[in-house]
């Protein structure tokens, strides 16, 4: 009755073992000048995972994110974007690899002569979409980051937290599969810090988005770490503790020193680590 | 080629171990960059994306923005030229020659410098500061990372704007600085105003135009480029914006009047300017 080689021919399962990691770094280094900032860096980054990467400034974490990017190159090592080897991609070649990317800079990084609307338009504006997907899309997604009455006002008009906020919209619409968070909460207060890392949790959770998180503070490892998003029947996002009923495996930490990764595992691993200086960072101590 | 100069300095001790060569160097590669910036500026023409918009926005402030400063310094030059020509044109009898004079000068050389250094202190400036901010504020990065080459954004549409409108305000420049000489003549020396009129037509050639015209193009490329690598090669916050700023108007101003100097022979040579 059937044909169990026609079968074969239209489905394919990816194993498990064989499933591409979205960004993955083979043995990367680089320095400038006599400055080394990357030392034989691995790291591997799976499909819908949240890597936060942890350390004290000047440790290269940011360095990560701009390799990833194509904004700087390394001087040897490999760095694959969902398994395409993009270390000798020119600027035009990573046009399209970075329409799959969504990066929220440290302050934001707003352009301050267009409007929040234009800001958050800018990426479906280049890609020459239909007038009446970008203003539904960036509604959308000014909605998500909960500034839809900001659409009008420009980025000086805006606090510290909000141009965050604007810059995770910017970064999310076209509904990249990747997002790199570069230091989002960096100067905010907490209440403001908590709700980036509560955008990062339902991007993770509930869009499956692979995602790194740069930053220099425990309480966002905390929030990240322990923290699930789940929807009600009503469509309501609650964020839940993980505990009995849930145990987190889709958030990791990768900890740096001097260009070179000191620690990689689960947040429970982190606090049960030897190492003394991680012991001495989870405490806050020089 | 930078390569070779290194090499070549090392082989034969033109470098001493405290680096008394860095300025040429340092010269030699950022004439690399800026030529780099102009052939990708230039390459990026002949294909999509292009930003119409940004370059009529640019057009507008650097254009409309510009006309009057440059038609201020226009008049004024155009009316000191007579201050100080017509008494020594009088001591000799030619002082109906005085419109002549004034037009040469201007439409070959004042109009065209005068115009671009003053475009150079307003425009370079300013191109290079927005530029800065933008590299220190991490928004150029963000438009990498949002799939837009800040080349084809933010450096053409500046240098089209420029090398297509420096031409068109060097006229205003020439034409306000005629009617200032002119206004000179007739009210402080009383020189009736169509034998300066007339003095005016009779005097410039197509040549003269031609030159005064050609000029311009090439200032306002030398003013784009220079203000568009500075400000992209801006590094050290807000402090860095000064210095690249400032680096901009002064190198931009410098290279135009050596420019000036060559282009001049050169036309002279090609348009037969050398006689009155």
């Amino acid at each position: 009755m059937f044909d169990d080689n026609k079968i074969e021919d239209t489905i394919k399962i990816e194993p498990f073992w064989e499933i591409v990691p979205a960004i993955e770094f083979q043995d990367v280094c680089l320095a400038y000048d006599d400055k080394i900032v990357l030392d034989h860096i691995d790291l591997s980054v799976r499909r819908g995972e949240c890597k936060i990467i942890l350390g004290r400034s000047g440790g290269g974490k940011s360095t990560i994110i701009r390799l990833i990017l194509g904004l700087l190159k390394p001087d040897s090592g490999r760095v694959l974007v969902d398994g395409e080897d993009i270390t000798d991609y020119t600027e035009v070649e990573m046009m399209p690899i970075r329409q799959k990317i969504g990066m929220v800079f440290q302050e934001g990084a707003l352009f301050d002569s267009i409007s929040v609307y234009e800001n958050v338009a800018y990426r479906l504006r280049e890609q020459e979409r239909d007038e009446a997907e970008i203003d539904r899309e960036v509604r959308r997604m000014l909605e998500f980051v909960d500034l839809a009455d900001a659409v009008d006002k420009m980025p000086i008009e805006l606090s510290g937290g909000m141009r965050r906020r604007v810059g995770i919209a910017r970064a999310l619409i076209g509904d990249p599969s990747i997002v790199l968070f570069d230091e989002p909460t960096a100067g905010l207060d907490p209440p403001t810090a908590r709700t980036m890392c509560e955008l990062a949790i339902k991007l993770r959770d509930l869009q499956d988005v692979s995602s790194i998180f740069v930053t220099h503070e425990m309480n966002n490892v905390t929030n990240l770490c322990s923290e699930y998003a789940t929807v009600s029947e009503k469509g309501e996002v609650h964020f839940e503790k993980e505990g009995d009923k849930l145990c987190l495996i889709n958030t990791e930490v990768l900890m740096m020193r001097n260009g070179q990764i000191i620690f990689n595992g689960t947040d429970e691993q982190l606090q049960a680590s030897d190492n003394q200086y991680v012991k001495r960072f989870i405490k806050g101590e020089r | 080629m930078l390569a070779f100069i290194v090499t070549f300095t090392e082989r034969f001790q033109l470098v001493s171990p405290k680096g008394l060569m860095n300025p040429f160097i340092r010269f030699v590669s950022e004439l690399q960059e800026v030529s780099l910036l102009i052939w990708r500026a230039f390459v990026s023409l002949f294909s999509k994306p292009r930003y119409f918009s940004e370059t009529i926005r640019q057009m507008d402030m650097i254009g409309v923005g510009s006309l009057p400063i440059v038609l201020l310094t226009g008049f004024f030059t155009g009316g000191v030229l007579v201050l100080q020509a017509f008494p020594t044109l009088q001591y000799y009898s030619i002082q109906n020659e005085a419109g002549h004079s004034v037009a040469t000068s201007l439409i070959r050389e004042l109009g065209p410098v005068l115009c671009a250094l003053m475009v150079s202190g307003r425009i370079g400036a300013a191109i290079s500061a927005e530029l800065g901010s933008m590299v220190v504020s991490q928004q150029i990065d963000a438009m990498r990372a949002l799939g837009t080459d800040p080349i084809r954004r933010l450096v053409v549409p500046r240098i089209t704007s420029l090398v297509l409108l420096l031409p068109l305000l060097t006229v205003a420049c020439d034409i306000l600085g005629l009617i200032g000489g002119g206004v000179v003549a007739s009210t402080i020396y009383n020189q009736d105003y169509h034998v300066f009129a007339t003095s005016v037509r009779v005097g410039i050639t197509t040549s003269d135009l031609v030159s005064g015209l050609i000029k311009p193009i090439f200032f306002g490329l030398i003013i784009g480029s220079v203000g568009c690598h500075k400000g992209l090669s801006t590094s050290g916050g807000t402090a860095g914006v000064g210095r690249s700023t400032t680096d901009a108007v002064v190198i931009a101003s410098i290279w135009v009047i050596i420019f000036d100097f060559f282009l001049s022979k050169a036309l002279q040579y090609l348009l037969d300017l050398g006689q009155l």
